[in-house]
């Protein structure tokens, strides 16, 4: 009996060991949910963020997992269609009995989620989504744009700093935008902006989504001869109204503002040196790749895996917030300990988060504390080649003045040759 | 020129140009629809699908979109008589055409997306020609060639389809098919032949409109719906079957557009072009120039 105690103690020792390890393997995955516009207008975008999004599961599961779970995406195509974003988010959390939910990306998909989010008490992490919770006030929105405590007008901030600081003082500005959810809420912001300038407004007009030639617009705002052009646009639009510009000989001081699309490689090569002059927003340029040291890293990652899914190969605007979103998720699960949404809204309310885009905080509204989205513009470009995107040379970084490399150039007609 | 004269000239330049393209899009569907009564409702799709191909022979070899689509025509020619000859077997024959064949051909929309989704991936695409960022200026007034060209061939297009149809016999036959499919029966003709020979017609128009398409904006594989209620709008609006009233309806929202665009503001362009349209049908109900 005695000679037989040690091989009992080991074989039952063998035996826990067998059984503990499919044990902790066989702990569910922790699913998270989400739309996202796979098919679209937006869909090249909403795409970039998924592989973000999908480098950060495996970068996680490769870590062992969040709280010893592996981090399983569930998501659906949104269609870029905002009315699909209600059933979507619904069967995430009655079917699919999905833990933890996220937005899909812009403004257009994430206003649809809400209702059914905050009628679950949801902690919501959204992705780019302009000005959405002034709307709703949800206490456990968070929103990692770097717009701002006031969004709407810290993403026309920038512009209208650069703006405002011109000599002479411009006097008149054409505000012109797309109907559709984005450009509305952007274009609230610039008037809001206009009213503590003093601008006076000598065009206010929105254009129908599937506008197909711009150049009567344009020349309707060239006739009112405004010293500034603010356009809230999207992807399609940004390269009609562009173009327009070029064609129509567009004379102004400044012109651009808040046209989706310039930030990525796709327009940013369609056009080449149509961009010349514009003044828009961007979240990263290589000018100021020195204040940006934590993004490296997550673009070498990045870069690679987008070239092969033949997706934004730059990876400056939207991909490494995607990540970021996911890694302050990740932080509130760990520090809490567990998954619930009002410990995980209280933690990331309090908390400072460390990013692939740098120090995330946010303020009372669910917006980042303090706004860092930068204002450009765009000059020496020649050529529709993508290489000469990766290096600094092409763009002026106006706003905020802290990262600020030069002054803009004016007037548009001028800038642009 | 005075600045408002300009304004005026300019607007209706680009109406035209603009309804030149429009034209090119319709085109199609009013041979399809308009004549055989095949609802076509994927006809925007094979446009997409005309400016993606455009796009990978321009972006591989250098050659401009619009003679690519033009040599390649005779493909979507092919095409479309595949997919006619689909489409008779299943559902014309069986007198099924109605809802049934409206439902193929959501199908065949939804397929040909995902289709270019799956090859061409989700990113905006665009082709540069030699003409691209060229703007003649009469004066104050600009012909940007990024819109002329497309409207030059549209516009021959439209003309040679007219001119085939009333001097042909093919043609004539095809207008015959439009007018009483059952008295061409009872003389003996081969009525699928004629209709399979116009509908394959309507998509290598599809094609090259595809090309036009694609010189004028960005596109990305869904953008094809956009088009869908124009293409129906102005195919009624010109008077169903009708190529001139096709090519009349299409400069007609074309300018509609560009004039509300510009004295109005571009966000009433749709109301104005569909309640053109309404007053058409109101005191007009075939059409501009329907029978």
């Amino acid at each position: 009996m005695n000679r037989l105690t040690p091989w009992l103690s080991t074989g039952l020792f063998a035996l826990a060991l067998v059984f503990a390890v499919p044990a902790q393997a066989q702990q569910p995955p922790l699913r998270i949910g989400f739309g996202m516009s796979l098919t679209g207008p937006l869909a090249g975008n909403g795409k970039a963020a998924l592989i973000s999004m999908q480098i950060w599961a495996e970068d996680v599961n490769a870590r062992g997992g969040i709280l010893g779970r592996k981090v399983e995406l569930v998501y659906y195509d949104d269609q870029t269609n905002p009315s699909t974003v209600p059933s979507i988010y619904t069967k995430l959390l009655d079917v699919d009995k999905v833990d933890l939910i996220v937005s899909g990306y812009g403004t257009n998909v994430i206003a649809p989620a809400m209702p059914i989010v905050m009628q679950r008490n949801m902690a919501f992490m959204a992705l780019f989504g302009l000005n959405v919770n002034s709307k709703f006030s949800y206490s456990r929105y968070f929103q990692i744009m770097p717009a701002g405590p006031e969004p709407a007008i810290g993403w026309t901030q920038g512009f209208f700093d650069t703006a405002m600081g011109l000599s002479p003082k411009p006097q008149t500005i054409a505000l012109v935008g797309a109907d559709a959810e984005y450009p509305a809420l952007a274009l609230e912001g610039a008037r809001e902006q206009v009213k503590r300038a003093g601008l006076k407004v000598v065009y206010d007009k929105s254009y129908p989504p599937n506008t197909v030639d711009f150049s009567p617009i344009v020349r309707a705002i060239q006739a009112t001869n405004p010293d500034l052009v603010f356009v809230a646009s999207y992807p399609p639009d940004s390269a009609g109204i562009v173009r327009a510009a070029n064609e129509v000989g567009l004379k102004t001081r400044m012109f651009g503002g808040g046209m989706v699309g310039t930030q990525f490689a796709a327009l940013k090569t369609q056009l080449g040196p149509l961009l010349n002059g514009l003044v828009n927003y961007e979240a990263y340029v290589p000018e100021v790749a020195a204040k940006f040291p934590f993004l490296e890293q997550f673009l070498v990652e990045y870069q690679a895996r987008a070239v092969k899914e033949g997706v934004d190969p730059l990876g400056y605007y939207l991909p490494p917030y995607a990540y970021a979103m996911m890694q302050v998720l990740e932080q509130a699960i760990k520090a809490t300990g567990g998954l619930d949404q009002a410990k995980l809204a209280d933690y990331m309310h309090k908390t400072e988060f460390e990013t692939c885009v740098g120090k995330v905080r946010f303020g009372s509204n669910g917006e980042w504390a303090a706004p860092r989205m930068l204002a450009v513009q765009y000059h020496g470009i020649s050529g529709n080649d993508l290489e000469q995107w990766k290096k600094p040379g092409r763009v002026t970084v106006l706003a905020p003045s802290s990262y600020a490399t030069g002054t803009v150039t004016t007037p548009y007609q001028d800038s642009r040759r | 020129m005075e600045p408002e004269t300009a304004l005026l000239f300019n607007a209706i330049i680009a109406g035209l140009l603009l309804g030149g393209f429009y034209a090119a899009v319709s085109v199609g569907v009013s041979i399809s629809f308009g004549m055989l009564d095949v609802v076509n409702i994927a006809h925007p799709a094979f446009v997409i699908l005309g400016s993606y191909i455009a796009y990978i022979v321009n972006d591989r070899m250098g050659f401009d979109p619009i003679v690519v689509s033009i040599v390649l025509s005779p493909l979507f020619f092919l095409l479309g008589s595949l997919l006619y000859r689909v489409y008779y077997i299943c559902f014309e024959k069986r007198g099924q055409e109605s809802l049934r064949g409206l439902a193929f051909f959501f199908g065949i929309l939804f397929i040909t997306e995902v289709a270019l989704v799956l090859i061409f991936g989700v990113d905006y695409r665009f082709v540069q020609t030699a003409y691209s960022e060229t703007t003649l200026r009469l004066g104050a007034i600009d012909f940007p060639m990024r819109l002329v060209v497309p409207f030059l061939v549209s516009v021959t297009m439209v003309v040679g389809i007219q001119l085939f149809l009333t001097h042909t016999f093919f043609g004539r036959a095809v207008l015959a098919v439009a007018q009483d499919t059952l008295a061409l029966r009872l003389m003996g003709v081969n009525t699928f032949r004629v209709k399979e020979f116009a509908f394959a017609l309507s998509i290598a128009t599809a094609g090259v409109a595809g090309a036009f398409l694609i010189v004028i904006q960005p596109v990305q594989p869904a953008i094809g719906r956009e088009y869908i209620g124009l293409v129906f709008a102005v195919c009624v609006l010109g008077g169903m079957g009708s190529i001139w009233g096709t090519l009349l309806g299409a400069l007609v929202l074309g300018l509609a557009e560009s004039f509300t665009s510009t004295f109005f503001g571009p966000s009433w362009a749709p109301a104005v072009s569909f309640g053109l349209l309404l007053a058409t049908l109101a005191f007009k109900p075939s059409g501009l120039l329907g029978r």
